[in-house]
């Protein structure tokens, strides 16, 4: 692994930071930062967007314009930086309960125009910081303080909606299988249009203690034992599949993007 | 209908009026969602912007919209939305977020008659309190409200500038009658407005976005220019951090509502004709100052003494110069096409000294000026 | 012409009443330096259902600008007729299409009929244009503005390519009412 400054790119004042020891955010928000400096971003360039939960805590510990917004709507946000400065580099960090919840529809539409942000989607089942409720990727069965009895809805495979929904590139991975989630983190930030990367994260203090996984050691087992990668899942059946991670890349294409078609309608009628 | 040959006078709907003139006042962002009575904004948007190479967009739902020009704002653009009734409800969760962040829009809302759908098609002023009090938490409050063509084209204007001076959102509040109703414009106004120069050369150096102590906000470093500071809607400290320290978030949360209340002279802006010892002053703004109007006349003409106070400014409420305006008046008539949102605020602002009777009318018919008239006269 | 000239266009939604309305309150406004307002009243429906539009033509401010002691209503369908004929003043006019409106009401009000809509249809050739048939009737039956300047706010405001279209329905009408 290359060498990253992460001091550098860290509001070292502001940490110790207050996810819980075993959660998997710290390792995700030290992949962005891989694929940030990879990239070549920087502060002048470079705009972090969040929500709310733990996810959107991460735009108060990297040190660049940070933007913690509302609930759901830090994708809503980032449309606004990015089509009044196509320059920057827009990114957003969200959770499950903020971006496939509440925000569900602003991940759908961002998707369907195909805007050039990166959206990174830190997935840990629960809603971690208001204490352990259901959220809309709690597996079936999956206990929560919202389901004591065991969750009755199916869970969202969110990666493969926005990939259905539209956008440029759209991947999986765990904070497990660190050195491909590095791989994809770059794929992802690199690449023109809009790019979404589900990233599985585990909670023990939330999530693995109601459904018994005792610490993060044994959270951290099962993202192994139920990963497979993209090419091995199309040989399974949809039910081998049911409660597997399909990890790797989903959606990769060049299709136009919209701060290119409107800079092109601008062009054209300035033109005329 | 464009942007060029300004000085030929053109016919105009109140709401194309309102988004012409964002355009002359620098807005180059608007973020919206359809929705009736207001939706030609959006439209002459959508057709005006790109030609001076700004940019709209129509998003997913009015919160997203109004989240969108929030972003916008903080990358540099001036932004606006425009919206009606439901949308207004909707976008408070962001206009929370605009007032706490200190970050300076415009947001129109062209009311409809309500609650909940209402009437969508149909005038009514019901938003008022809304416009001060819709997001939840103490929150600064500037209301601006158009009663004719040339009042929509100032007070859009005006309401940019307020915005970017104040750093907050200016509510520019129409009622379908204005947002509908085609008339002449002819500019340059008789009181065509100054657009509010931003201070130049802001010192990156120790830039301390969220200053309490000033006189006004300092002016807003976009995004993406080297200071990387920190945007929360979190109660925060002056360097923008969240904070739990009961001190400075009393500070913060006071230094909101202070900066807009401790300039409410500056803020105040009425139009008054012959309150100087009036017996009777009707109070009436927006569309419903139209039919004010035509009231106050036929009562002149039959010998009484009226005179007439319309606030462009609802919002902080131009209380001294009501009192003024009142001195001598025995009784106050509040015209509006709500139960009586205003007609407690101007009793308040009285006193209770003088009686306060209210002509209001729901039901999507503007009040017509003889039934004010008949107020007026004791009538009814 | 009266201080101030009160005009309600009526009949369903999608017949052109607005636009009609637009282009009369352009044509006193802009070309003949008067003040005018036009506003409208319409229900949730695109085409059908009950629609009104209204001008307000004046030498003077306008500060009321909805019309309630009408000089002049037109109706093109019997029920705007029904609905509407009692704001008319004493001395105002009617203007119906003869061929929707059968029913007159009683009263000291003037009528003027003309086969609007089926000039439209016949010697236009297109429906859609009876809004400026109803236009030219009301010129010519009213002088509320000159027709050049109705035509000139006809070109400003009707889709590109259809201005010729739309000036011959106007001049239809106005023959329609001249003609007799």
């Amino acid at each position: 692994m290359e060498r990253v400054d992460y001091d550098k790119y860290l509001r070292t004042s502001r940490i110790p930071h207050i996810w819980c020891p075993g959660c998997g955010h710290g390792i995700a928000m030290k992949s962005i930062l891989r694929a940030v400096d990879h990239a070549g971003w920087t502060k002048e360039n470079t705009v972090w967007v969040s929500g709310i939960g733990c996810s959107g805590r991460i735009t108060g510990y990297v040190d660049f314009n940070t933007l913690h917004t509302t609930h759901g709507r830090a994708i809503a946000f980032a449309t606004g930086i990015k089509l009044a400065n196509p320059k920057l580099n827009v990114v957003v960090v969200t959770g499950d309960g903020d971006g496939t919840a509440i925000g569900g529809n602003h991940l759908i539409h961002a998707a369907r125009r195909n805007l050039d942000i990166t959206v990174v989607l830190l997935n840990n089942n629960i809603y971690g910081m208001t204490g352990g409720q259901c959220s809309p990727t709690t597996p079936q069965g999956a206990k929560a303080t919202t389901a004591p009895y065991g969750n009755m809805e199916r869970p969202f495979d969110i990666a493969g909606v926005v990939a259905a929904c539209g956008g440029n590139f759209v991947a999986r991975g765990t904070v497990y299988h660190v050195n491909e989630l590095e791989k994809l983190m770059r794929q992802a930030f690199l690449k023109h249009g809009f790019s979404f990367i589900e990233v599985m994260s585990p909670c023990p203090t939330a999530f693995g203690r109601r459904n018994k996984m005792k610490n993060a050691i044994v959270m951290m087992e099962d993202l192994k034992e139920r990963s497979v990668s993209v090419k091995k899942a199309k040989d399974l059946t949809d039910e081998e599949r049911e409660d597997k991670i399909v990890n790797g890349v989903l959606l990769d294409r060049d299709k136009a993007e919209y701060t290119d078609l409107y800079r092109q309608l601008i062009e054209q009628l300035r033109g005329s | 209908m464009g942007t060029e040959d300004k000085s030929v006078p053109r016919l105009l709907t109140g709401n194309e009026a309102v988004a012409l003139a964002a355009i002359e006042a620098g807005a180059r962002f608007f973020a919206g969602y359809p929705i009736t009575p207001s939706s030609e904004i959006a439209e002459t948007l959508s057709r005006e912007l790109p030609k001076v190479g700004g940019v709209f967009i129509q998003m997913e739902d009015e919160i997203a919209a109004m989240s969108a020009i929030i972003g916008a704002s903080l990358a540099g653009a001036r932004t606006l939305t425009a919206t009606s009734g439901p949308g207004f409800s909707l976008k408070q969760e962001a206009i929370g977020y605009a007032c706490e962040t200190e970050v300076p829009c415009v947001v129109v809302n062209v009311m409809r008659g309500g609650p909940s759908t209402g009437m969508p098609t149909l005038p009514a002023q019901g938003d008022v309190m809304q416009a001060k009090w819709g997001t939840h938490g103490d929150h600064p409050a500037i209301v601006l409200c158009p009663e004719r063509i040339d009042d929509a084209w100032e007070l859009t204007i005006r309401a940019f500038n307020i915005a970017e001076k104040f750093r907050t959102p200016v509510i520019l509040l129409l009622d379908e009658i204005v947002g509908h109703l085609t008339e002449k414009l002819v500019l340059p106004l008789k009181k065509q407005p100054k657009l509010f120069d931003l201070p130049q050369n802001v010192s990156k150096e120790g830039y301390l976005p969220y200053r309490f102590d000033g006189e006004y906000p300092p002016p807003l470093i976009p995004v993406g220019q080297g200071v990387p500071y920190h945007v929360t809607g979190l109660l925060h400290d002056e360097t923008g951090f969240p904070t739990n320290d009961p001190d400075l978030a009393e500070r913060n949360a006071r230094w909101l509502v202070d900066k807009v209340e401790n300039h409410k002279d500056e803020l105040a802006d009425v139009e008054l004709d012959e309150v100087d010892g009036c017996d009777i002053l009707v109070f009436a703004y927006g569309g419903c100052a139209r039919s004010a109007r035509g009231a106050v006349r036929m009562a002149r003409e039959k010998g009484l003494k009226v005179g007439l106070f319309k606030p462009r400014t609802l919002w902080p409420f131009p209380e001294k110069e009501l009192q003024e305006a009142a001195k001598t008046a025995k009784r106050v008539v509040v015209a509006e096409m709500n139960l009586g949102q205003m007609a407690h605020e101007v009793e308040w602002a009285l006193g209770r000294s003088i009686p306060v009777e209210l002509h209001s009318k729901l039901g999507g018919e503007p009040i017509l000026p003889t039934e004010i008239l008949a107020t007026i006269e004791g009538r009814d | 012409m009266s201080q101030r000239y009160e005009i309600r266009l009526s009949g369903a939604g999608g017949q052109g009443l607005i636009l009609a309305g637009k282009i009369l309150a352009e044509a006193a406004a802009i070309y003949e330096n008067k003040n005018a307002t036009q506003s409208q009243s319409y229900g949730p429906e695109a085409r059908g259902g009950a629609s009104r539009s209204e001008v307000i033509i004046s030498d003077g401010d306008i500060d009321f600008p909805k019309a309630s002691a009408l000089d002049l209503l037109l109706c093109l369908t019997q029920e705007a007729c029904d609905k509407y004929v009692g704001d008319l003043k004493a001395d105002g006019l009617l203007i119906i299409d003869s061929r929707f409106v059968k029913d007159i009401p009683e009263g000291t009000f003037r009528i003027t009929r003309a086969d609007i809509s089926k000039i439209a249809e016949e010697k236009v050739g297109r429906s859609v244009v009876a809004n400026m048939v109803a236009l030219g009737v009301i010129v010519a039956a009213t002088r509320i503005v000159l027709p050049d300047s109705a035509e000139r706010a006809i070109s400003g405001r009707v889709p590109r390519g259809t201005e010729e279209l739309n000036v011959k329905a106007f001049r239809l009408g106005l023959q329609a009412v001249n003609g007799k």
